[in-house]
């Protein structure tokens, strides 16, 4: 224990915010020292085990391929099929849960306590938002996904406007269009933005308004009280760690290969691994930077500057490509995603299970096991604001922006596919052959200046894999310190290198997907992690609220 | 020849600094100075306070203990940062202009092989402010 002298324990709560009462120390877990002259202070045992899980997990996957890619090839589209309906309604669960919060009394706690002054203004702080948890996949998914659901995978019956000649089917086409966008929208707007949401929530309410260490397993105080600060706690955190360290490498893996595919389509720039390999290299290279500019001067710029860029990005194509026909897609998307949201959300009696099974459910485990992560940076960064103003937030003006992205992107691509099938480009690239890491480019070649929006695109990829790739260093660092948040840089440094390096041994020693079909798999346990969250919401806003009055 | 000594604290690591208090401490009485002492808190939970304001209520505690021990005039300054491992120079250097600092005593390790790639804290502050510098190394 600390020398009491210093004042070291946690004192007795004070204010009108409801602190938690625990003989647990920040840090008392941890482990102090160095290795040749870089400082270290990491909780003990839960950096020595994710470290080590993550490095077996990785021979795994290099000695035994074919076992390691056939097990989770099957685990994964296991879980999506036999869990569809779990996955469903939890989200369905999720989304009623923060709406229900939004308009109810326990929307006027404040996250710090009721005198507490926002860290970030809302540019920096919806910037940040978009660059932990989606921007990357808005990149990849915003022209594929409208399409391909307009076409191929007839989201709740509804018949594809194309024959299989290639040619127009006519009277199929105002519908198909509306559910690609709906459907498309559905992947997009509530239901992820509440998963990431409820973690970023409780989080953000444990750690600022109770006190506790910001860390997962902080939010389950309510649950399992002080047996959260050993092997329970030490699981959790693990497993976040694991879930975030292998989602960003093998992200950043397969967003190597996008980016490569993507030189090659504009600039004939050779696609193999080596190309690869220092793509990986620069993103984490730049990555590094970042993280030694900090939170302040990395990410929130980096972030800020990606939002700017990716506006800008949408403004063009939205007037390349007739601001009246989008527009018009984005208020018939909306119409059609509020008219269809419920029955996209009932997993029972559904005969499309080639979008409920392969998209949806699939979607939800992929977020579900992104929310550690992308759930404690926006907790972080969310310091002063209101619960309300929180989910509004985090939940209803994203969601309305992805509406809008993939309305504007989406849109364009859908219009370019009806009104020229046979000369275009996204046809060929999403419907007669599967190309997704071109399908974006495939859509901007059919507009002006083609070439630079290109490039655009390109650095906007790589500059969202930075943010990501800088936020997760910053989290899984946090939670291998136990909660602290001042521990030594060369902590980041190494978790920032580290994740590099595995996405190359992975990307040259194959095993990506194997991998990645892991991380989703997670989202199956973590599911449960997060219903259990939603009470440990309500049972801390309620003595929030009692504390206050 | 002094008006006022900046003293950057961690609180969490009070033992490493007892050279360092004792310098400032001896600088104050020689040259009639007030001391500011000077740290850095996120604004999430740590090992010394759940709060912004209960950090502040403790190092200003610290401040007043100082005084009282040493029979200086002595007050406190918190910073509360986004991201302190990163932002602790700036802030500090911040600081200075604030309290109007003439003269800076902080303790600092012994230069390293790390200090090519990390420079030290107090090595990073004399380089960037016209304030007086008085590094003081571990025993």
């Amino acid at each position: 224990m600390a020398d009491q002298t210093v004042n070291q324990g946690i004192p007795e709560p004070e204010g009108t915010s409801d602190l938690i009462t625990t003989n647990y120390e920040i840090g008392q877990d941890n482990v102090e020292g160095s290795v040749g002259p870089f400082g270290f202070d990491v909780h003990n045992p839960v950096f020595l085990i994710s470290g080590l899980t993550i490095v077996a997990f990785v021979f795994y996957a290099l000695a035994l391929p074919e076992q390691a890619s056939s097990f989770f090839g099957w685990l994964r589209p296991a879980l999506t099929s036999n869990f569809d309906w779990f996955f469903l309604w939890s989200a369905n669960i999720f989304v009623v849960f923060c709406l229900a919060l939004i308009v109810s009394p326990w929307g006027s706690v404040r996250i710090g306590g009721p005198d507490a002054q926002p860290d970030y203004g809302y540019v920096g702080w919806f910037a940040m938002l978009f660059a932990a948890g989606m921007g990357i996949g808005l990149m990849f998914f915003g022209v594929l996904e409208p399409v391909y659901h307009m076409a191929i995978s007839q989201p709740l019956g509804v018949p594809s406007p194309i024959a299989e000649d290639g040619t127009l089917i006519p009277e199929n086409v105002e519908a198909a269009k509306q559910m690609g966008l709906a459907a498309t929208i559905y992947h997009w707007g509530l239901h992820p933005w509440a998963i990431y949401a409820i973690v970023a929530l409780a989080l953000a309410l444990f750690t600022y308004n109770k006190g506790l260490p910001l860390t997962i397993r902080s939010a389950f105080y309510p649950l399992l009280g002080e047996r959260v600060w050993g092997w329970w706690g030490h699981i959790i955190d693990t497993l976040a760690v694991f879930a975030t360290l292998f989602g960003l490498a093998t992200s950043l893996g397969f967003g190597a290969q996008q980016a490569n595919a993507g030189l090659e389509h504009i600039y004939g720039i050779p696609n193999n691994v080596t190309v690869q390999v220092i793509l990986i290299t620069g993103i984490t290279g730049i990555a590094l930077f970042s993280v030694l500019r900090g939170l302040d001067g990395g990410v929130k710029v980096l972030s800020e500057i990606n939002m700017v860029v990716a506006a800008l990005l949408l403004v063009f194509v939205l007037f390349a490509a007739g601001p009246a026909n989008i527009l018009g897609d984005f208020v018939s998307g909306l119409g059609a995603y509020a008219a269809d949201i419920l029955p996209l959300s009932n997993p029972h009696g559904r005969e499309d299970t080639g979008y409920m099974q392969g998209w949806t459910a699939f979607y939800w485990a992929w977020w579900i096991s992104w929310s550690p992560f992308v759930g404690m940076f926006i907790a972080r960064v969310s310091r002063g604001r209101t619960v309300r103003e929180f989910l509004t937030c985090v939940l209803i003006i994203p969601s309305l922006v992805c509406v809008l992205w993939m309305a504007v992107f989406g849109g364009a691509a859908i219009d370019q596919v009806l009104s020229d099938p046979a000369g275009s480009a996204v046809k060929a690239q999403v419907i007669d052959s599967y190309n997704p890491p071109i399908s974006l480019f495939a859509m901007l070649e059919g507009l002006p200046l083609a070439s630079i929006t290109s490039t655009i695109g390109i650095i906007l990829v790589i500059v969202f894999f930075v943010t990501s790739s800088d936020s997760g260093s910053l989290v899984i660092d946090t939670i291998t310190a136990g909660g602290k948040i001042d521990a030594p840089v060369p902590q980041r440094v190494f978790w920032c290198t580290f994740e590099g390096a595995v996405a190359i041994v992975l990307l040259i020693g194959g095993g990506l997907p194997a991998l990645q079909a892991m991380v989703i798999s997670t989202g199956l346990p973590f599911t449960v992690v997060l219903l259990l969250m939603c009470w440990a919401i309500v049972k801390g806003l309620m003595a929030e609220k009692r504390a206050a009055s | 020849m002094f008006k006022r000594i900046m003293a950057p604290v961690d609180l969490a690591h009070l033992d490493k600094l007892e050279r360092a208090l004792d310098v400032t401490a001896e600088e104050a009485k020689l040259h009639g100075a007030a001391v500011t002492y000077v740290s850095v808190s996120a604004a999430a939970p740590s090992a010394l306070a759940h709060t912004p304001e209960e950090f502040k209520t403790r190092l200003g505690a610290f401040a007043d203990q100082q005084a009282k021990t040493h029979g200086i005039n002595a007050d406190a300054h918190a910073i509360i940062s986004h991201d302190p491992s990163i932002d602790i120079d700036d802030a500090l250097l911040k600081a200075i202009r604030d309290t109007g600092a003439d003269l800076v005593v902080m303790a600092s390790h012994t230069p390293g092989l790390a200090d090519y790639f990390w420079p030290s804290n107090g090595g990073n502050i004399a380089g960037h402010t016209s304030a007086s510098v008085f590094i003081v190394r571990d025993a």
